[in-house]
């Protein structure tokens, strides 16, 4: 997995709470057997004016210029802003496929989804919960200001604006671990393979008809 | 020492190791696979050179794409070239690694939250995964029950294990008893719009309380399924006689001595009485009416005999641009009567409501009836090959077809529309499943999250209506 340590980026501010991983990444495009390529349809319901159909060259379609990833202020943001709740629904990874693959590194809200959150950080991915009177703060900031950046450091779990305000975030130490150093998750948990053994084998004493499936 | 809940029995049971930094490994056994989320799994276990951890530990189905008819032609019935190869790929992939597979053809195929309680793969105090949040479903047999992306599916495969984070515990306590044409899917839409989407986010939910105790398996596992849509991962109700009476005899359930040993166990799995839970929410089943949502979160519902809410009133300005949002997308208009609601189609099935239990609901309610010439289609899809098959050996197709209902094969379907079966753009649909979210049902699709009598009734009329009315003519006024 890429690891990932310090990040500074354009922000982009999705002004919407409750965004759900169908808005992040339709089910038309999940029917892919492959983990990238969904950069192009992230949010496509929102970002396009047709209907989106997989291996369609999305270059061609016509842009939603509402939309606020489709205003030129906005190209190139690495760090999305978004508001509670975010990543609800679906447990589809191909969500932070999707964000991963269109450029973002960083997601910032007051609150996300737990299944949506954890699949942020299995993608080299960090999702950041800010208290809700801060993230308004970084919308006004965002708005107001062209090319508003943010840096992030993961080590000192900080979020630092362009006026050198600081804002301290949350991560717990396993997923900050694993995301820092890019570790993958089953050979850390393969390292206890006698502990699992261990309790397989006493709960095929202990509970037997969990084992062998029936047919 | 306080008492212990359910989920931190089920919790302390698996718990292969306690780590320093809060994080735990967690066992699991039962892990159940469609062909959605687990190619890029399978992959990356090739990759890396691993191979599944306890094969007998792993069931799976496609159900998310396939066809609702002409299964006789097997995967060369799935037009769209892209599903058939996510479809092949998983019979590929369990081929390959030794996996049960239900394959498209095989009369046990079906949606995978259907298939596991129904072969008895699905028993009580197991953990339970699938790359599928509705996972949650499997809870109402005392499982620890939840949905988890690839990356994890992959995890679990390699090592049987999950690294996971003890949630908190909130109890949600449904008291009294339910009115009729009340179903399990009512209290659940209830209950989210209340306690809002975001309500049970970070905790493990048990549903309890008498109007949850008398419900049947199917009616738990409707609740259950969607707890997830109420934010919480995990939802859970506790075992007792009916939860053991629907196991005993499936295929995967033990038999003879363990199946003595095993339900001794079972009958332990409920929370202490001093237990302690991290929250309480508490509601009156008599009070509760038949729901339907009106706008693009389930959280959006309102009584049948209520309306579309005005965003003038609602002082949060958040919430009042979601409404306004809402009802926008819907082509609903404020204070609109909830039964001035047009519909185009009905659609009944889904993980949510689509056990043999809610197909009798809807076929009460129809029986005799004909749809509205206004429908362009209602349809039912039955959540496996066996509810099919029982369905039919007591004639409730022949009266969904009389009535002017479709009949189809088991699967997703219209539920979230990744096979051919979709809404039209701007087309209101009645729903029995559980997201109605913009496009869920189609790109521009209107989606109204009901219970399967209460979308029969509105097959019936046209628009939503009363399914009491339906279902007690005499004492109903229209
Ligand atoms: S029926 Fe719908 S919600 Fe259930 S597993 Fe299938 S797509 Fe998901």
């Amino acid at each position: 997995m890429r690891a990932f340590t310090q990040h500074q980026g354009l922000v982009a501010p999705m002004d919407r709470s409750n965004v759900d991983t169908d808005m992040i990444i339709p089910k038309q495009f999940l029917k892919s057997i492959k983990r990238t390529g969904f950069g192009p349809n992230l949010f496509d319901e929102l970002r396009y004016l047709d209907e989106g159909k997989p291996d369609q060259d999305s270059s061609q379609r016509p842009l939603n210029p509402d939309f606020v990833l489709n205003q030129p202020r906005y190209q190139g943001a690495s760090i999305l802003l978004a508001r509670s709740n975010f990543g609800c629904g679906s447990s589809r990874e191909h969500a932070p496929w999707a964000l991963d693959d269109y450029g973002f590194r960083v997601i910032i809200a007051p609150s996300f989804a737990d299944i949506f959150y954890n699949n942020c950080f299995k993608n080299g991915l960090l999702p950041i919960v800010l208290e809700e009177k801060i993230v308004d703060q970084l919308f006004r900031e965002a708005e107001a200001e062209e090319g508003y950046q943010l840096s992030v450091d993961l080590d000192a779990k900080t979020v630092t604006t362009p006026s050198g305000e600081s804002f301290s975030f949350d991560v717990d130490d396993f997923r900050r671990h694993c995301l820092l150093n890019g570790l993958d998750d089953i050979g850390v948990t393969l390292e206890d393979a006698e502990l699992i053994k261990a309790y397989e084998d006493q709960r095929r004493q202990t509970a037997p008809w969990l084992f062998g499936a029936g047919q | 020492m306080a008492g212990k809940t359910l989920y931190d029995k089920l919790w302390d049971d698996h718990l292969v190791k306690q780590r320093d930094d809060g994080s735990a490994l967690i066992y699991i056994d039962r892990h159940l696979l469609h062909e959605v989320t687990s190619p890029q799994a399978f992959e990356g276990l090739r990759l890396a050179g691993r191979k599944p951890w306890r094969i007998d530990a792993n069931l799976a189905t496609p159900d998310h794409n396939v066809p609702t008819t002409d299964r006789d032609k097997g995967i060369d019935g799935i037009v769209d070239p892209v599903s058939r190869t996510q479809v092949e790929t998983l019979g590929k992939n369990c081929d390959e690694f030794g996996i049960l597979e239900f394959k498209i053809k095989d009369k046990r195929q079906g949606i995978v939250h259907v298939i596991g309680p129904e072969q008895g793969a699905t028993l009580p105090g197991m953990t339970i995964v699938c790359g599928d949040s509705h996972t949650s479903t499997h809870g109402a047999f005392g499982c620890l029950a939840h949905g988890i992306g690839t990356s994890e599916v992959e995890h679990v495969l390699a090592t049987q294990c999950l690294v996971q984070q003890k949630m908190k515990n909130m109890l949600v306590k449904v008291n009294g008893q339910l009115g009729e044409g009340v179903t399990g899917k009512d209290v659940v839409l209830a209950i989210i719009g209340k306690i809002g989407t975001a309500g049970g986010t970070g905790y493990a939910i048990e549903f309890g309380g008498e109007a949850i105790q008398n419900l049947s398996m199917e009616g738990r596992m409707t609740i259950c399924n969607m707890a997830i849509e109420a934010g919480a991962r995990v939802g859970m109700v506790a075992v007792d006689g009916t939860t053991i009476d629907y196991v005993k005899g499936r295929p995967f359930a033990p038999k003879g001595e363990t199946w003595d040993a095993a339900v001794k166990y079972w009958r332990t799995l409920h929370s202490d009485l001093d237990a302690q839970f991290d929250k309480v929410v508490e509601f009156d089943g008599s009070e509760i009416l038949p729901q339907v949502s009106w706008g693009t979160s389930p959280e959006m519902v309102a009584d049948i005999t209520g309306a579309v809410p005005d965003p003038a009133k609602e002082e949060d300005p958040i919430k009042r641009e979601g409404i306004e949002r809402a009802l926008k997308y819907m082509g609903l208009k404020p204070n609109q009567a909830i039964t001035d609601i047009k519909l185009d189609r009905v659609f009944i099935g889904s993980c949510t409501n689509s056990r043999i239990e809610d197909l009798r609901e809807a076929a009460a309610v129809v029986k005799g009836r004909k749809v509205a010439d206004s429908l362009k289609q209602a349809m039912v899809v039955p959540g496996s090959g066996l509810v099919k098959e029982q369905a039919e050996a007591e004639g409730l197709d022949r009266i969904f077809v009389e009535a002017g209902l479709e009949w189809r094969d088991p699967g997703c379907s219209m539920c979230l529309a990744m096979n051919a079966d979709k809404l039209g753009q701007g087309e209101h649909c009645a729903s029995t499943s559980n997201r109605n979210f913009e496009g869920r049902q189609g790109f521009g699709g209107r989606t109204h999250l009901v219970s399967p009598a209460m979308a029969a009734a509105a097959a019936v009329a046209g628009h939503f209506v009363d399914v009491r009315e339906l279902l007690n003519p005499a004492t109903g006024e229209n």
